[in-house]
């Protein structure tokens, strides 16, 4: 018998199936916004491991979300055209490679980043994340292998409702696990105070660099399904005014709330759909939106009264 | 027989200043020590030396005959020494119940990996876990508050749970840095029998920080003094009280 949350997950992968196989049938541009959907739910329960539960404010998300992006779309492009394959067996069977290729590298990232930056704490470290998401844009600006400034086009549109809400589940189910668990309690207790975290025996740079790490991983596979739906990605959409994005969705959510932040993520990313005759516009009403909120609401939108931690 | 704890020489300057000078001593196996001075005096900078928070300029401090040289706070605890801080940190936001839990985590076998694949090993040693912090907070009458969060307890409710957390790494050596603060008389005669009672029941050594003379005279078998970062003193209780040296670091010195 399995437990009950991997029954949810299985759950949830059948779902995604059953509306893969009929996806046809939808209307193009809600299916286009859904898979958004899924794609912004993994980043935003992603970042919300190390922002919200693990307490380590990181602004350059959406950094490693173009690692995994630019990854996972080399190895679809290049490899994908010399391996001959067939079409099922480049969306079956390469695609997912792709997308897990492109977690790793993104989580190799987040150890780089994360292992010499993490002593930091609060702005201090919010600022050199920030710096590594910037940085990520100029290196891939440069990089005439991957298009740089003019970005990487003619990325076959793998990208479904199926692998959109597999990750997305899978995601969901991993940082849930984690943290209902005794190790898992060590993230919270990281957040809530880390000396005396280090003091209760807890490796407490081992559970940010891991947070780090995970997170980072289903960023990069974000990006790579990120990649496959757009058909076309260059650096400046993986900008500073993403990751903000994403920040928004884990602050609307309730930093550190599961169901909240899913949540939000879906919320926002409707929303989008209305606003995006403002453009550029639309930063300003983000802004506003966490000014409000943080006057108003700063435990989050969709926070219930109602907690049982050890539940 | 050798002693549990060995401070040797222990030195640490801040800058020009000398907090701690040539501090040695020891703490037996099962021994209950105090750990006096007038304010600033470095008590609680021997604390930070001993869990590592700070690392000594020059001297070595030793546990169960190893050196503790270079070892991060989290390596000290796993080796057996916990403690208490003399302004409450526990987890304000987690639980009663988790803020023990998580303590326990060191005596876990299964690591992320596990929290993830969810097999039935797993939910074994949850389920051990779970009844292990269930009786340790039984023991302490803290049961019923489980499920509120620790920031929401009464102070004194408070001051023992970071007791409980301490004991739940499963320490040979428990440093309590300065437990009576804040508490009433009836208070500290509860705190004393507690002292008192923890020593017996998990047969550990317990170092004990604190201002309030009555609770440090009442359960100590053995008191240091530190004056300017110095000993000054050593010995039972007894002769701690007419020791002239201590006399004249708290009363002053006649001249």
């Amino acid at each position: 018998m399995l437990p009950r949350s991997q029954i949810w997950l299985l759950a949830v992968l059948g779902a995604a199936a059953v509306m893969s196989a009929v996806s046809g049938r939808l209307n193009p541009y809600w299916l286009d916004v859904a898979m958004g959907v899924g794609i912004n739910i993994i980043l935003a329960v992603s970042l919300n491991l190390i922002n919200g539960f693990t307490g380590q404010f990181s602004l350059g998300h959406a950094g490693f979300m173009a690692v995994g992006a630019y990854t996972s779309a080399m190895v679809t492009t290049v490899l994908g055209s010399r391996l001959g394959l067939s079409p099922v067996l480049l969306r079956w069977g390469l695609f997912p490679v792709s997308l897990v290729a492109g977690g790793l590298l993104a989580g190799l990232a987040g150890l780089a980043v994360g292992a010499p930056s993490l002593r930091l704490k609060g702005d201090y470290l919010a600022i050199v994340t920030l710096g590594f998401g910037e940085i990520i844009k100029v290196i891939l600006q440069n990089l005439n292998a991957v298009g740089g400034a003019r970005g990487l086009s003619g990325i076959p549109s793998y990208t479904n409702l199926f692998w959109t809400f597999t990750v997305a589940a899978v995601t969901v189910y991993v940082v849930w696990g984690l943290l209902n668990s005794t190790y898992g309690r060590g993230f919270l207790a990281v957040a809530d105070d880390e000396v005396a975290a280090e003091a209760m025996g807890l490796n407490t740079t081992r559970y940010k660099i891991n947070a780090f790490v995970v997170g980072s991983f289903f960023a990069g596979a974000a990006g790579g399904l990120y990649a496959h739906l757009k058909g076309y990605i260059s650096p400046t959409g993986f900008d500073f005014n993403k990751s903000i994005e994403i920040v928004v969705m884990v602050i609307l959510g309730g930093m550190g709330r599961h169901l909240g932040v899913i949540v939000a993520a879906i919320l926002l990313t409707v929303v989008q759909e209305p606003l995006r005759k403002l453009g550029d516009w639309r930063m300003i009403l983000y802004a506003l939106l966490l000014i409000g909120l943080m006057l108003t609401r700063p435990q989050g939108l969709f926070v219930w009264p109602l907690k049982r931690r050890n539940a | 027989m050798s002693a549990l704890l060995q401070l040797n020489q222990v030195t640490i300057r801040f800058g020009g200043l000398t907090a701690v000078s040539e501090v040695s001593g020891t703490v037996g196996q099962g021994e209950l020590v105090g750990l006096i001075g007038p304010n600033g005096a470095g008590k609680t900078t021997v604390f930070n030396l001993v869990t590592g928070v700070y690392q000594p300029t020059s001297g070595t401090i030793s546990f169960a005959g190893e050196s503790l040289g270079r070892l991060r706070p989290f390596e000290i605890t796993r080796r057996g020494i916990a403690r208490t801080f003399q302004n409450i940190r526990l987890f304000p936001s987690l639980s009663v119940f988790d803020n023990v839990r998580v303590a326990f985590h060191l005596h876990l076998k299964h690591d992320a990996v596990h929290a993830v694949t969810r097999g039935p090993k797993f939910f074994g040693e949850e389920t051990t876990l779970r009844e292990r912090t269930r009786e340790l907070l039984s023991i302490f009458n803290l049961e019923r508050v489980q499920d509120e969060p620790a920031r929401s307890l009464p102070y004194g409710d408070q001051r023992r749970l970071e007791i409980v957390r301490a004991l739940a790494t499963g320490p040979r050596l428990l440093l309590l840095d300065e437990p009576a603060a804040g508490m009433n008389p009836a208070e500290k005669v509860d705190l004393m029998r507690l002292i008192q009672f923890i020593q017996g029941k998990f047969k550990l050594a317990i170092l004990l920080v604190e201002h309030d003379m009555k609770v440090v005279m009442g359960v100590c078998q053995r008191i240091h003094v530190l004056e300017y970062g110095r000993k000054i003193a050593e010995g039972t209780p007894a002769e701690i009280r007419s020791n002239p040296a201590v006399i004249g670091a708290y009363l002053g010195k006649d001249s």
